[in-house]
């Protein structure tokens, strides 16, 4: 469970987020929507531990576990997922290396071996098919001339890879056609189970229609200005951020 | 006293004694280097090619000189493990300064193939010695060729007949072995003929915990549709300085491929110059360096393009750690009439700390008009964004910083076409950046 409190934070000494609190249980999902610029990027970048942001205020803790003073790497191994709005590419460390080193060092943190390689292969075999990842991508330099969706489901695909507890998608639908956004929503539903937690950005209610999110938050100027159920994503379609804007 | 002083009066004083230990053809250009060296002194760092090292620095100290060529008691077969050892090579060691003809490899090499002590090579034929020693390596041009020269009383020769194809690769083993400080002055000659086809791998050493200061001249001749590969892999210690000056000349449509890669070092200064002298030659130059602490690596490069429809590739990567100095000077020069020339040029870096330093110099230098020449160098840092990638996804900052120096390098090593070679150097590059190898790995001398 993911517990935020009164979190002030700042990038470059301009603060972005003006106390946010936000409590997330196993197994819900929640969407977190709002205009460019809100904090939505910047709330899900200090969840995971951007060394760029600073938090000047507030706490979040995760299980229990003070996240704040944890390592990014350290997150990643309590159970924490960030689906990139912007994938990076590196060249030169193949999709394979990459996979084995991410899920190797999260077994390490938790007292087990390296995972066999015949193992580990079957495992990238079968993640793969979740989110129909082409094999040839698998063997390719980690994002290295990924198409736009390819990157997202790829994103996808290390989620199913690493298990997390908690993941946050941040504009994942961003780039999709509708097909390839379908196969993406749906290859996450499959890895949720009623302990997985997640939080979902997003900009339109398309993505949500798949995923069918518990709670929906409205952000604006670095603070949650409304919390409801579905409705609240539809009423974003329909007239825009204006009737909240309104509100503050 | 000028450092230059003390090897000028070594010399006077024991002119009789070096040559007596050595043979005619290496005697006989002698007193002309010794006149050369007289006259130039080393280098200093106002001549554009030895900028970015201070060579009398480097020779300053007192080392000791073995002219007698007293034997030192050591059976490299015995206390040498191999460190590429998935690959087949007919084995081969050159202690200090000088060829160990004993316990040789059984396994044949095709008949004609020589691999011997110069010495022994100028007593079965000093016709051919005397053609190709010292032509390319000109004493009056260089003040360390001069140095090595005067000094050098035995060294390496390697000869591929006329359409000879030596299928296994050679390895040579260049071991520093001595308990004092100690200078040795290496030479290497190497001809492959007509048609001739060869692999050649030098690994270097340093095997006792004592300052070594190793010049090498090497001069490698490539006949017309010849082919040569040569890997260099310098794996010494910090109190180890190199001097070598490679000299390459090709003749029409042979090949080669110069790889040389510095993984573990003190002070290293390389001089590769590849002359294409016959049209379609084609060379490729390859290099890496991994460095720091104190380290410090200097490529220099000529690659002179002579003639016509000559191609030449070229690319560098270094990665600096810690205070580590790396250069990199690099100059194509096509000739005027060298037409069709195709050539690419590149040196990129990594510098991971504020203390390291990199000096970079592509140089292109064109005298046709129809030619298609690039050059290009870079220095960066390791990618901020990739790295943070990489720990959300529970990569440990270390391990990420790792696989991104690596990855950074792998386009050199991937271009080792010897596969054994190749996946050995992959570990050994892991195991450097891991921290793990301070020194040689494989021999049994080292604590």
């Amino acid at each position: 469970m993911l517990e935020i409190q009164d979190l002030h934070a700042s990038i470059n000494g301009k603060e972005i987020l003006k106390g946010i609190d936000l409590t997330i249980r196993d197994g819900e999902v929640h969407a977190l929507m709002g205009q460019n610029g809100a904090g939505k990027s910047t709330l899900s970048n200090i969840i995971v531990g951007h060394p760029a942001y600073e938090v000047t205020q507030g706490s979040i803790t995760f299980n229990g576990q003070n996240l704040l003073t944890m390592s990014p790497e350290e997150r990643a191994h309590a159970g924490i997922f960030l689906s990139f709005q912007q994938p990076v590419e590196i060249p030169g460390v193949s999709m394979n290396n990459f996979m084995r080193a991410a899920l190797n060092a999260k077994r390490k943190a938790q007292g087990l071996e390296p995972m066999p390689a015949t193992e580990f292969l079957k495992l990238m075999r079968e993640r793969r098919k979740i989110v129909e990842l082409d094999n040839r991508l698998a063997n390719r330099s980690v994002n290295e001339g990924f198409s736009g969706g390819e990157k997202k489901r790829n994103e996808i695909f290390q989620m199913a890879m690493l298990e997390p507890d908690f993941a946050i998608l941040d504009e994942t639908d961003s780039g999709l056609d509708v097909d390839a956004l379908r196969t993406v929503a749906e290859g996450f539903n499959k890895l949720r189970n009623e302990k997985t937690s997640a939080l979902v950005i997003t900009h339109y209610q398309r993505l949500l229609d798949y995923l069918h999110p518990d709670i929906i938050h409205v952000l604006i100027g670095g603070k949650i200005v409304h919390t409801g159920g579905p409705e609240v994503a539809t009423m974003i379609e329909e007239e825009g951020f204006d009737p909240f804007i309104r509100n503050v | 006293m000028n450092p230059e002083k003390q090897y000028i009066d070594l010399y006077e004083q024991c002119r009789e004694m070096i040559n007596g230990h050595s043979v005619a053809p290496l005697n006989a250009l002698r007193e002309k280097a010794y006149e050369d060296f007289k006259r130039m002194g080393f280098p200093t760092q106002r001549v554009e090619r030895y900028k970015y090292t201070d060579v009398a620095a480097a020779f300053a100290p007192d080392y000791g000189l073995n002219l007698q060529h007293i034997e030192i008691p050591v059976n490299p077969y015995e206390v040498f493990r191999c460190d590429v050892p998935n690959l087949s090579t007919s084995l081969y060691f050159v202690v200090n300064d000088r060829f160990y003809n004993k316990h040789l490899p059984k396994a044949a090499l095709p008949e004609g193939v020589r691999v011997m002590s110069l010495a022994e090579a100028a007593a079965e034929n000093p016709r051919l010695i005397e053609k190709y020693y010292g032509r390319l390596a000109q004493t009056d041009k260089d003040g360390l060729n001069a140095l090595n020269t005067m000094f050098c009383q035995d060294g390496l020769f390697i000869y591929v007949p006329e359409n000879t194809v030596v299928e296994r690769p050679i390895q040579i083993i260049n071991i520093l072995r001595a308990d004092v400080d100690l200078m040795a002055n290496r030479r290497m000659l190497i001809v492959v003929e007509k048609g001739a086809e060869a692999k050649l791998l030098f690994c270097d050493h340093a095997i006792d915990d004592r300052n070594f200061l190793a010049t090498q001249v090497n001069e490698v001749y490539i006949g017309e549709n010849a082919h040569l590969e040569l890997y260099e892999l310098e794996e010494t210690h910090v109190k180890s300085h190199r001097f070598a000056n490679t000299y390459v000349e090709q003749q029409r449509s042979s090949t080669s491929t110069i790889d040389s890669i510095t993984l573990h070092n003190g002070v290293t200064r390389n001089r590769t110059d590849i002359t294409l002298n016959g049209e379609y030659a084609e060379t490729q130059v390859f290099g890496c360096v991994i460095a720091d602490k104190q380290q410090h690596a200097d490529n220099n490069t000529l690659i002179d393009h002579r003639v016509p429809n000559c191609q030449s590739t070229e690319l560098y990567k270094y990665v600096l750690d810690g205070e580590a100095v790396g250069a990199f000077a690099g100059r194509v020069w096509v000739r005027e009439g060298a037409q069709n020339t195709t050539s690419q040029e590149t040196n990129a870096n990594l510098v991971a700390t504020n203390t390291a330093r990199m000096y970079t110099q592509p140089m292109l230098e064109i005298y046709a008009d129809d030619v298609k020449c690039s050059h290009g160098s870079t220095i960066g840092q390791l990618n901020e964004h990739a790295l943070f990638y990489m720990r959300q996804r529970g990569i440990p900052e270390e391990e990420a910083r790792m696989l991104l120096k690596f990855a950074f390098v792998g386009e050199v090593l991937d271009s080792i076409r010897m596969e054994p070679l190749r996946d050995r150097l992959h570990y050994l590059v892991e195991k450097r950046f891991r921290g793990e190898l301070s020194k040689c790995e494989g021999c049994k001398l080292c604590k």
